[in-house]
């Protein structure tokens, strides 16, 4: 590799401590060509869709980290690669300085994989329909010998279902005896169950009313603070982001577009797609506040726009914005804030 | 009056339980007028899920409606044979489950899944259903549908899929659609574009919609009335304005209450303290009693049933005018 001419983005750290995951270059490419045959006849190209296309970004230890964009922007893939279920098409994830995709550090990816667990955006259909509730959350619990003992392992098992606010009892069940929320928390309690380090949480609470999730977020921080658990947390909703994260990073057709503190996020969002995106949340106190829709048409993973995936939607786009894809600087990756041609 | 799309009657819903029957629905009753989207919320388990299942006929046996009626445009369908309720589920009444991905077949390219729907339920040629599949597709938000028709569902989003799921419901033109947390998965913009495409089926065709769902800030935005779930009975039910802002029912001020929003910097999220009742451990009285603030004597023996205030319908003792000791 050539030595970089430009100033390399700042890595997002802070110095003084090692990061406890650090996402370097992200990317992720699919093929969603037709079938061969398809493609002679209809004279088709090859398609490519870059779900991931360069993120980079760093988890502290004991901090959460969320992911918030619009659906189809990539969060998902992104998440898949850090906990090693999907090869990254380039770049690296390092979880506490171990690499998820060097073949020469597969010994002791294996060790940290115990320590890492993901919540998968549909519960229902990471855990086997045919095991007792009971069994699918003591399974890592066996995998990796946490516990001996039947009696032990029981006892454990009704404690973690009490923790996600079911009854012990409810262990005989099968999923499919449970509500979408109940099965929701029987994933949460799985992945407690493995007494990993590192939670990945894909949606974790979507299928939550306010007071089970509340319930549920308020125990996954009490875990944090006692534990000094790290989280990747992916919600599209945004009060709940603001209320677990640290760290956001706004993901836009699969790059990151602007990474803040929780808090600065919020009050002082800069990138335009982050403006739009916290106008358009709907307004639950009926207080006749117009919600501003987000505008414009959805961008095509396929066959992205020119330069900033954004500019067909943007109101600050200009000539540059349609050829020159910007970088992120500062934590936004936007020419016009670059520019300071943003309005506070 | 008009007739109601759906009219439910004193539905009761039963499950086979380890130890004896598990009533999860008691006595729930609702009406659906054409064009009206009535939201139904409640605590994760009170039924909601259930009782849209129920509707379409679709509660897996041994559990079963043990009791009252459910009428689609004012014929009765909780008794009909399971050949004619296939009939009725995709064409008259559409459904979106809540886990998007038992809706969609793994093996198939949705948008077969969903031009072979198309075809069963009406009499388009392939190539016509195709285009509509297409049409159905750029409705529901999905970018470059003429593309992705041909794609696999895992090769989705989640959210994607979501909306895969919704087209699948919308493709023969219901009269009722079911819809059971179509949103959960969505970002706000793309949230908005569903939440306005259900109000237009409404405005347009008179399309009932019943929308399960959490989420406040849609119920706020599409439904018309909502209905609050609390324990396989409706808590409260009424116009979408007074119940989210001026809840009666004391469990409907704990829901409303603990919605966390963007202008508030608290450790610690609202909760009701405690948690929903099972189905084998329902309190005796109102369901609700050990939980709640205002509970009295009476709570803790007799049933209350659903009570006229106003626009509202309220099942709690306290607005029973007999009682003096209501506030
Ligand atoms: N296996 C796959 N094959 C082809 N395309 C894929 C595959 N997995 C994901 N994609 C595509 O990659 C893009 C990003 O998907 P991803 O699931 O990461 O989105 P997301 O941000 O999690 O969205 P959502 O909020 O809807 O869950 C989408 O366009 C999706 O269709
Ligand atoms: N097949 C079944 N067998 C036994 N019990 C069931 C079955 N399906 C649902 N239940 C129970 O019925 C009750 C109501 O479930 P339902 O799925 O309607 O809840 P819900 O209101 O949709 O909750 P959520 O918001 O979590 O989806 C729950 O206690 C659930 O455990
Ligand atoms: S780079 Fe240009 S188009 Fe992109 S967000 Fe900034 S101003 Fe808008
Ligand atoms: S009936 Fe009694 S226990 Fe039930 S909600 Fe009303 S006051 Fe509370
Ligand atoms: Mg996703
Ligand atoms: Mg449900």
């Amino acid at each position: 590799m050539n030595a970089p001419v430009m100033p390399l983005p700042q890595p997002d750290t802070r110095p003084g401590d090692a990061p406890y995951v650090v996402i370097e270059g992200l990317r992720r490419t699919f093929d969603v060509s037709r079938p061969w045959l398809n493609r002679v006849i209809e004279r088709q190209p090859r398609q490519i869709l870059r779900a991931v296309d360069g993120v980079s970004f760093a988890i502290r230890r004991g901090q959460t980290f969320a992911l918030v964009g619009e659906s189809g922007s990539g969060k998902s893939t992104v998440a898949r690669m850090v906990v090693g279920l999907l090869p990254p098409s380039a770049g690296d994830v390092r979880i506490t300085g171990v690499s998820m995709t060097d073949p020469r550090e597969a010994a002791a990816r294996r060790r940290l994989r115990r320590r890492i667990q993901m919540i998968f955006q549909d519960p229902y259909a990471s855990m086997n329909p045919r095991w007792r509730v009971r069994n699918i959350i003591a399974e890592p619990i066996r995998a990796f010998n946490l516990l001996q003992g039947d009696v032990a392992i029981g006892r454990r098992v009704g404690e973690l279902l009490g923790l996600v606010g079911l009854h012990p009892d409810d262990g005989v069940k099968y999923p499919h005896e449970f509500s979408g929320g109940q099965r929701q928390r029987i994933a949460i309690a799985r992945a407690l169950a493995s007494e990993a380090e590192f939670l990945v949480g894909d949606e974790p609470t979507s299928a939550l009313d306010v007071s089970v999730q509340a319930q549920i977020l308020n125990l996954m921080r009490d875990l944090q603070d006692r534990l000094g658990l790290t989280y990747l947390f992916i919600s599209h909703n945004l009060a709940v982001v603001r209320h677990m994260a640290n760290r956001i990073g706004v993901m836009y057709l699969g790059r990151v577009v602007e990474i803040a503190d929780g808090r600065e996020l919020f009050r002082a969002p800069k990138h335009p797609y982050t403006r739009m995106l916290l106008d358009s949340v709907p307004d639950i106190g009926l207080t006749g506040r117009k919600r501003i829709p987000v505008s414009g048409e959805i961008p095509n993973p396929i066959d992205p726009p020119t330069g900033c995936a954004f500019n067909p939607r943007c109101p600050f786009a200009n000539e540059r914005c349609r050829t020159e894809v910007p970088t992120l600087v500062e934590g936004v990756a936007c020419h016009a804030f670059q520019e300071r041609r943003l309005p506070a | 009056m008009t007739e109601p799309v759906l009219s439910v009657r004193n539905l009761r819903v039963a499950f086979a339980g380890r130890r004896g029957t598990l009533t999860a629905i008691d006595d729930v009753s609702f009406d659906i007028a054409p064009g009206e989207i009535l939201g139904v919320v409640g605590e994760s388990g009170a039924g909601k899920s259930v009782t849209g299942s129920a509707v379409i006929g679709l509660i897996d046996p041994p559990g079963g409606i043990v009791g009252g009626q459910v009428l689609l445009k004012g014929e009765r369908i909780d008794n009909l044979s399971p050949e004619a309720m296939r009939r009725i589920r995709g064409r008259r009444i559409g459904m979106i489950f809540q886990d998007p991905l038992t809706s969609l077949n793994p093996l198939y390219r949705v948008g077969r899944q969903i031009v072979e729907t198309i075809r069963t339920h009406t009499d388009l040629s392939e190539k016509a259903a195709r285009q509509r599949a297409i049409d159905l597709l750029a409705e529901v938000g999905i970018p470059a549908p003429e593309r992705r028709i041909d794609g696999y569902p895992h090769e989705f989003s989640g959210g994607m899929r979501q909306r895969v799921v919704i087209a699948l419901a919308l493709a023969a033109e219901p009269e009722l659609i079911i819809a059971d947390e179509p949103t959960t998965a969505l970002d706000v913009s793309v949230q908005a574009q569903i939440i306005a495409l259900l109000k237009r089926l409404g405005s347009e065709r008179g399309t009932a919609v019943m929308l399960v769902t959490h989420d406040m800030g849609v119920i706020a935005e599409a439904a018309d009335r909502v209905a609050v779930m609390y324990s396989g009975r409706i808590a409260e039910i009424g116009p979408v304005r007074d119940v989210v802002q001026n809840p009666l029912h004391p469990y409907a001020k704990g829901l409303m209450g603990a919605i966390p929003t963007l202008a508030q910097d608290t450790d610690r999220l609202a909760q009701i303290p405690g948690s929903m009742p099972r189905l084998s451990n329902i309190p005796p009285g109102c369901a609700f009693n050990p939980r709640c603030p205002s509970v009295f004597g009476r709570c803790r023996v007799e049933r209350p049933d659903p009570i006229p205030v106003g626009a509202h319908r309220v099942a709690c003792h306290l607005y029973d005018r007999s009682e003096a000791s209501a506030a």
